[in-house]
């Protein structure tokens, strides 16, 4: 195998808009020049809002999607050109999943899956009890698969991922929709995954900045297609360390003061969520001092301080520093 | 948590063929001792339409192997649905709760499931018809003479192939069509009752009509079937057993090359066009 699990030169994706009328645009760019290098052994992250193009590089990467330009290569072997080689090294999980057949019991489901990677018989019912043990699913076992709730569900998915062990695994908002504890379970579960032997790779899409900057070794962070920066979640953070970050809870804000921040000197970006009965502000600034001009422009658009908090950057901030946007905007802008 | 377990060794080529064949037919044959409102309505209730056609039959005082013929064409409604509902639309079905996608991203082909689906529902359907052949022939005493077993088996195997082949091709063929692949069973399950003859001898449509009607493998095989377990078969068939035999080869060849062809030509262009996994496009 190759040193590199992942690698793209160049990645590109357009869809074809059907049904487009006169004047609307025909095509949409989902994935611009994405070059990525993914070493063995790695946990790597790819973080953005929802429509940054995450699924589509997952989809060419796990070859069922074919790249409009560059190349995609996965365990050394082009997606395009050799997936025959690619399929039996990787596999998948995304978050939401309803794959296999609710009729059939959860143990039952997954040693079809096994079935189609070519495990024997033995070994898929062994591996099988084995991981449902492990994500504490063994007691459910024998149920139906439509009898189970989501976290349930998304375990015996996790367990349909891993049961193969693949060289690389990705991880498609494997956390979707499921509570803290399950979601807790499932991030141990890889991690120890990954821990115990090395050479193994994950690459985790997300738009849950936690999750990433708990288990990523590097992180992608990706907008409207573009790689904008990639590197372990401290480094991205420490490219906000001169900087200070201020969260300031107010009384509802009225538009013109969030204007005013965006031309007021020493305000690098600031980014507004309207709650019901008050706003919430996210100031990066340039220097600790602007902060006195930002009380007395609040004071002057009528709004009252509730709460006011200095903090650590995160990679929120740093999504925020490189588009401009928080992550629910850019969702919504898109 | 530890993950340290019993290593993989994952079989490839012509054992993970086989492995993928088994474990796909196995929901559809497990299905039948789970959800067990088939018998209700896939069995009780076609049966009702072959009993409407008995009593027609007798009222008008037709030849009593007529009333063995609509038995017959009951029990063999049972593959046509299968092939319709559980076949054709099923890669569309497979597609909309995200089981295709893991489908083709494992190392198996297509084929191989798509031969599971027929395996399984084949193995499902053929206790259907079974039971609608026995229940008919014990309630309408139907009086079967069989000329040739070797011929009738042989008959009803190849008319399975090739019929599970037309279902394959259409499976392939109905990727493309998404939504619509519904309307598209809708549309041709009436006309296909009735060319094929499910009722009544084929050979009433006259020389043109039903040799446009023998495309589809249930016309053959049931005009042939017809021959071979009823007295006053031959005389009311289209075209002699033999030629009807080898006419079934043809086709079950034809379809499964064809379905073959389709599927990894649509595959193709669904990778191209990013359209084979993605519900919304």
């Amino acid at each position: 195998m190759d040193a590199l699990a992942i690698k793209t030169e160049s990645l590109g994706r357009i869809y074809k808009i059907r049904g487009s009328k006169k004047g609307e645009p025909k095509e949409r760019v989902a994935l611009s020049n994405v070059n990525l290098d993914v070493p063995r052994g790695e946990f790597f992250g790819l973080l953005g809002p929802n429509g940054a193009g995450k699924t589509t590089l997952i989809k060419i990467l796990v070859t069922l999607l074919a790249p409009s330009s560059g190349r995609a290569l996965v365990a050394g072997y082009d997606v395009a050109k050799e997936p025959q080689n690619v399929r039996p090294r990787i596999n998948m999980v995304s978050g939401g999943e309803s794959s296999g057949y609710g009729l059939l019991t959860v143990r039952e489901n997954l040693w079809m899956f096994g079935q189609f990677y070519g495990l024997d018989n033995n070994t898929t019912w062994r591996r099988v009890d084995e991981l449902l043990e492990i994500v504490g699913l063994k007691d459910r076992a024998n149920t139906k698969t439509s009898d189970l709730s989501t976290g349930l569900r998304q375990k015996m998915n996790i367990v349909r991922g891993f049961l193969t062990d693949p060289d690389v695994i990705f991880l498609d908002e494997p956390t979707l929709g499921l509570d803290v504890n399950a979601s807790r379970d499932i991030r141990n579960f890889v991690r120890n995954w990954m821990a115990e032997r090395p050479g193994r790779t994950v690459l985790l899409t997300t738009h849950t900045m936690a999750e990433a900057d708990e288990l990523c070794d590097r992180t992608a962070i990706i907008n409207a297609g573009k790689v904008l920066a990639c590197d372990s979640p401290a480094v991205l953070k420490k490219r906000l360390q001169r900087e200070v970050i201020f969260h300031i809870d107010v009384s509802p804000l009225r538009n013109g003061a969030l204007a005013a921040f965006n031309t007021m000197p020493g305000v690098r970006k600031a980014t507004h969520n309207a709650l019901d009965g008050k706003s919430e502000l996210d100031l990066i600034l340039t220097e600790d001092h602007v902060l006195t001009e930002v009380i007395s422009t609040l004071s002057s658009h009528g709004a009252h301080i509730l709460n006011l908090q200095k903090r650590e950057p995160t990679l929120e901030d740093v999504f925020v520093d490189l588009v401009g946007l928080s992550m629910a905007e850019a969702e919504k802008s898109e | 948590m530890s993950t340290l377990i019993t290593p993989v060794k994952q079989d490839l080529g012509w054992r993970l063929f086989f492995r993928t064949v088994i474990a796909r037919a196995y929901p559809r044959v497990i299905g039948q001792m789970r959800e067990k409102a088939w018998i209700i309505f896939e069995t009780f209730l076609p049966f009702l339409a072959t009993a409407g056609y008995v009593y027609v039959y007798r009222a008008i005082q037709a030849p009593e192997d007529y009333i063995g013929f609509a038995v017959m064409g009951g029990a063999m409604t049972a593959f046509w649905l299968n092939v319709m509902w559980m076949m054709a639309s099923q890669l569309y079905w497979e597609k909309e709760n995200g089981n295709l996608a893991l489908y083709i991203m494992a190392p198996n082909s297509l084929m191989a499931i798509l031969l599971g689906m027929a395996v399984g529902g084949l193995f499902a359907t053929t206790l259907r018809a079974a039971i609608i052949m026995i229940l008919g022939t014990w309630l309408f005493q139907v009086n079967f003479v069989v000329s040739s077993f070797v011929q009738l088996f042989a008959v009803f195997s190849l008319t399975m192939v090739a019929l599970y082949g037309l279902g394959m091709l259409f499976a392939s063929l109905f990727l493309l069509f998404g939504r619509e692949a519904w309307q598209i069973v809708m549309m041709l399950q009436e006309p296909v009752y009735l060319l094929s003859g499910f009722y009544f001898p084929v050979r009433s449509f006259g020389f043109v009509v039903a040799t446009i009607a023998s495309l589809l493998p249930l016309t053959l095989g049931m005009d042939a079937m017809r021959q071979l377990v009823f007295a006053s078969g031959p005389t009311l068939g289209f075209i002699s057993v033999p030629i009807e035999i080898g006419a079934l080869v043809v086709l079950s060849a034809g379809f499964i090359a064809a379905a073959k062809y389709w599927l990894s030509r649509i595959e193709r262009l669904a990778i191209q066009e990013g359209t084979l996994t993605d519900r919304r496009r």
